[in-house]
Order: C-alpha cells, then structure tokens, then sequence
C-alpha cells in the first residue's frame, strides 16, 4: 500500500496562486449561437423570444437580443487547443476529482456579436478529512469582460479532489 | 415586455413556481450540442459506470444550473435580472430522473437603488433528494 499523503496542495497550485491567466477570447457571439443555446436548455419546450426574437427583444429593457446567463461563448474553439493531460480517476490518493459547484455574479448581459475575455486565477483553496478521506477543495475564479472592457461576469468554481 | 412580478408584491416564505423537465440523453445530448460538452460519462452507460455511477451515463451540472436560471425568469419575466446564483453540486442527475427546480424567497432588501429578493434554490429529484441546493438573488422591478 502506498504511503498515505499529507497534503494535497501542490507545488504547482502555490506557484499559481493568484496568478491571473493570459486572456482567452471568445469568436464574435452570433444570434444563432444565442437561439441554439436556448433551444438546447429548454427542450422540449420553446425558448422565451428574449433569446430569438428581435421585434419582442427590442421591447424589452434590454432593448435587443441577450443570451440566457448561462451562455457559454467559449464552446467550440477554433483552432482546438491540445488537451492538458489528466491523471487517471480513481488510481490513488488525490487523483479522484469532482466538481464542487459554483457561484455567478451577473454584471452585465452578452449580445449578439459580443467578443468576450476571459481570465482565470486559482485564488484559494482548503483541505480537511471528509468521509472521502483527505479532500482539498480549490476554487478557481473567472473574469468575463467584453469587447468594450465592460465587466460581465465574475464565477467562482469549486474543484474536490480526494 | 412580459413583466410578471413586482418586488413590493413578494413576501419572505413565498415559494416561485417550479420548473420541472424529464432529463435523459435527449437532453443532454443537445446540451452537449451547444456547450461543445461531449464527454463520455453524459454519453455512454458503459462510460458512466466506469466513473463510479452504477446507472451508468448522467447529467451536467451546468445544465441543471441552466434549468435553474430558466425557472427563475419563467417567474421573474423578461424584466428581471439575476444578480448572483450559486450552487453545489450533491447527487447526480440520473437518466429518466424528474427534476423540480424549486426556489423560496427568504429575504427582501433595498441596496444601491436596488430592489432584491434572495432565494434558496434547489434542484429535487422525484425521491424528494436535493441534488443541488444553491440561493439566488434577483433584480426585480418596483411599483416606485
């Protein structure tokens, strides 16, 4: 039996602390992106026309076409960056992992043909026994801004690894 | 303009329309369509039991974070804006499960102008488990 670990932290994680990543940009958001998205997270049922239907957005208080707050303008990526390679699940200590959770503050909505920045720090992190064992909970937080520089959302995303 | 709701008209203890979908990989797979989320585990029985899940294949999180978002603007109306959402993740979203997103207001508050309601939100699967309780807070408009 291998030698039971003492901590999980890595030298990799306390080097990266904080450490705010390059920008990655998203392609141009399109109306058809939006109206896909829609469909996808309420099918069966017909989207709300907030998401497709310009003549009724207009009339709105966001007087256009916005994206539901769960949009995700990072989705396929061209070119396709190179996977980072992930340890095996499941083949010791500290190599099962789940996701946590997370937490969104909305500042402002995405439009059609929106660009949008985003940059990624792993800002905390803490470790304690749980019925898992040895459970370190990180938390990455994310940064989206558009192509004006207005701020658009903030998420803070939980990591468990065990 | 479809407004549905006012802030002064909300109480604290006042429980929001529930939002209801039968998930399976119909679901998922478009889902997968859009958020470019083809991993095996949302795909493949076999996948599935292998990363631990005796029924095989299951649901994303986020996209029970995005049923959660469509039951509070099917409540609040194009009018509204959600301020902060968050969640964790408790149990797995299983193929066929029914899930009934669920959200009670627990307070009321005036801040910057602001007329905000906060709300503890869940996602509840037909055994009555809380598979991702989380709280909202949500812009609404005022009568003022």
């Amino acid at each position: 039996m291998s030698e039971k670990l003492e901590t999980l932290v890595t030298q990799e994680m306390l080097e990266k602390r904080d450490q705010w990543s390059n920008p990655k940009v998203s392609r141009p958001v399109s109306e058809s992106d939006i109206r896909k998205w829609a469909i996808a997270v309420y099918w069966p049922e017909e989207p709300p026309k907030l998401y497709w239907d310009e003549g009724y957005a207009n009339s709105t208080r966001y007087e256009g076409i916005i994206a539901p707050l769960d949009f995700n303008p990072f989705a396929w990526p061209v070119p396709v960056p190179p996977s980072p390679p992930t340890p095996p699940m499941g083949t010791g200590q500290g190599t099962n992992a789940m996701n946590g959770g997370q937490a969104v503050d909305y500042v402002a909505a995405i439009r059609p043909g929106d660009v949008i920045s985003a940059t990624t720090a792993l800002v905390d992190w803490n470790e304690r026994e749980t019925r898992l064992g040895l459970t370190l909970f990180s938390t990455n937080e994310t940064r989206w801004t558009n192509q004006n520089g207005e701020l658009i959302r903030i998420s803070r995303n939980t990591s468990i690894r065990y | 303009m479809t407004n549905n709701v006012y802030w002064e008209d909300i109480e604290i203890g006042y429980e929001i329309p529930k939002w209801t979908r039968k998930t399976d990989l119909m679901h998922w797979n478009r889902y997968a369509a859009v958020n470019d989320e083809f991993i095996y585990i949302h795909m493949d029985d076999e996948a599935g039991r292998a990363g631990a899940n005796e029924q095989g294949a299951f649901g994303m999180g986020n996209l029970r974070m995005a049923y959660l978002h469509n039951m509070l603007r099917d409540w609040a109306g194009d009018e509204a804006w959600v301020k902060n959402l968050g969640l964790q993740y408790r149990a797995i979203n299983q193929k066929n499960d029914i899930l009934d997103c669920v959200g009670t207001v627990v307070a009321k508050r005036v801040e910057n102008g602001e007329y905000l309601v906060d709300l503890e939100i869940n996602v509840v699967n037909q055994s009555g488990q809380g598979t991702a309780p989380g709280q909202a807070t949500v812009v609404l408009p005022t009568r003022s």
